[in-house]
């Protein structure tokens, strides 16, 4: 049902995990099928510095979270900000079709994650 | 590229029996004769032909002798999908002229669900009866659906998610009493419930081979003598005129071989399997935290477990077993985003999230001893692991 990487990424997930003094911690919910995924920032002169989750879903939104940070990793804020579910799975050399939804659970978290960062620094939350 | 064989894994534990089984090696030897020599069409005229219209002959009796009915109340389908599909729309169609209300559950399968509501677009009204949270209908509720216009009942004797086996004596009384056909499907029922029609006062009934080590693509639906029900699939005269289509002969022979094996000892097969299925779960009770049991205490199939583990997705679970070697179901795997979680645990009122958190379990033929060793050695730390990667506590 699943190509190597995708269950790599589930079986063997990267980043999974919390961080008790993050500087940013979200948690998103899919109304759809019930995902949820929580994640959490560490950052340091605009640079995720680190970053784990927490996903309650299928093997397709686990891989998912775990492929998506791993590709925001080390990276500015500002390329955080860019990153895509369609990056994402195609990273991950491609879901089911029925489950490509999944993989927009980790890129709605992440953005929410910096946002609430920027608007801890007294930011305006970026928008677009 | 050549696909991986799993069952040449030597740790293959197959617990998805009620999602088919494997055909014994018995019935295949019984089977095969007729794929070969004795190929013979069972309607054309010389001697070859008359050996497939006895072995046809044959098989009839023994699934007659398995349901305690008479061999010309036995015709052979493509499986359980077309014998619910013939006695719904068959018993609909030819009893308009009475009335066009049919009574079926909530927690039917779809080939009855989806039955239904293809006649509720042609006219006919549908009553889907509530169950309890063990997966129950109520007699009462089935005694209170029926009208002047009720023409069917249609209630599974077990069912397939929970495993919960319905009181079908009671409700065949209800429906003789009110004058009403009654139709079950003991799809997952044959091997494990004792069938007796005349006892039940069962009209119709629908079943499949590859459920109980038979092959695949032959099933049969069971019509009372004196049933006004519609033919389905016209054409030839085969099956006394009533379901057309040259018979696919070795999946007659095998369903009749299966049945017989299926039915001989069913106390002593079912008890095995019971006392495996009761270790399994009390193991899994005691080991994993936060474990919900889905379906009846005791009114279930023998070789059903099914339970939630909070915090989780079945899918998710059922993957990491797969890849122990272990083969599992879940009813609630999100595939299009929007598809909601297993219609029987909404049915019988389970949360959604514990829902998709559901995993069955059906034990059977294969099972052994130290397949629930394994599975009580692997489950633990499986769940454990998924719940230390999840966001929701327990």
């Amino acid at each position: 049902m699943y190509n190597d990487i995708v269950m790599d990424h589930f079986q063997h997930p990267r980043n999974g995990g919390e961080i008790t003094d993050a500087d940013a911690v979200v948690e998103v919910g899919s109304p759809e099928c019930g995902d949820t995924t929580k994640i959490y920032l560490t950052i340091r002169d605009n640079r995720i510095e680190d970053v784990k989750f927490q996903t309650l879903g299928c093997a397709a939104a686990i891989a998912s979270s775990s492929m998506a940070t791993e590709m925001i990793k080390g990276k500015t804020l500002e390329e955080a900000w860019k990153l895509t579910n369609r990056q994402v799975s195609d990273a991950l050399g491609g879901l089911p079709e029925k489950k490509l939804h999944c993989s927009v659970l980790a890129e709605g978290a992440i953005r929410e994650a910096i946002n609430q960062y920027r608007k801890n620094m007294g930011l305006e939350p970026w928008t677009e | 590229m050549n696909e991986p064989d799993p069952t040449r894994q030597s740790r293959l534990i197959y617990m998805d029996h009620s999602a088919t089984t494997p055909t014994h090696p018995d019935v295949v030897a019984a089977m095969l004769p007729y794929f070969t020599e004795r190929f013979g069409n069972p309607s054309s005229l010389y001697t070859l032909a008359g050996i497939s219209r006895k072995a046809v002959a044959e098989a009839r009796g023994r699934v007659a002798r398995a349901l305690g009915a008479s061999p010309s109340e036995v015709f052979f389908t493509a499986g359980g999908t077309e014998s619910d599909n013939w006695a719904i729309k068959g018993v609909a169609l030819a009893n308009r002229h009475r009335g066009t209300h049919i009574i079926t559950t909530a927690i039917e399968h779809h080939a009855v669900l989806h039955t239904c509501r293809y006649l509720e677009t042609q006219g006919f009204s549908v009553t889907y009866l509530p169950v309890d949270r063990y997966g129950i209908v109520d007699p009462d509720t089935v005694r209170e659906a029926v009208t002047d216009e009720t023409v069917l009942i249609s209630v599974m004797t077990a069912n397939n998610e929970v495993g919960t086996i319905q009181p079908i004596e009671e409700i065949g009384r209800i429906a003789q009493d009110a004058e009403v056909y009654f139709h079950t499907d003991a799809v997952q029922a044959i091997g494990f419930v004792p069938i007796d029609v005349d006892a039940m006062r069962i009209d119709l009934l629908s079943l499949s081979a590859h459920k109980f080590s038979g092959p695949k693509g032959i099933g049969a639906l069971y019509i009372r003598d004196g049933v006004n029900i519609d033919t389905f699939i016209h054409g030839g005269a085969q099956e006394s005129a009533r379901r057309a289509g040259t018979e696919n002969l070795p999946g007659i022979v095998g369903l009749g071989a299966a049945i017989e094996r299926a039915t001989s000892d069913i106390a002593a097969h079912s008890r095995r399997i019971a006392d495996m299925r009761d270790r399994l779960l009390a193991g899994i009770l005691a080991d994993i935290p936060a474990t919900y049991v889905n379906g009846h205490p005791v009114l279930r199939l023998p070789g059903n477990v099914n339970v939630s583990f909070a915090g989780i997705d079945g899918e998710a679970l059922l993957m990491l077993l797969d890849a122990e070697g272990i083969c599992c179901s879940t009813g609630s795997a999100c595939t299009s985003g929007s598809e909601l979680p297993s219609h029987v645990l909404m049915a019988c009122g389970v949360d959604p999230a514990l829902a998709r958190a559901s995993i069955r379990f059906s034990l059977g033929e294969m099972t052994t001893a130290e397949d629930i060793d394994t599975v009580l050695s692997v489950l633990p730390e499986t769940v454990r692991r998924l719940r230390a990667l999840s966001p929701v506590k327990i």
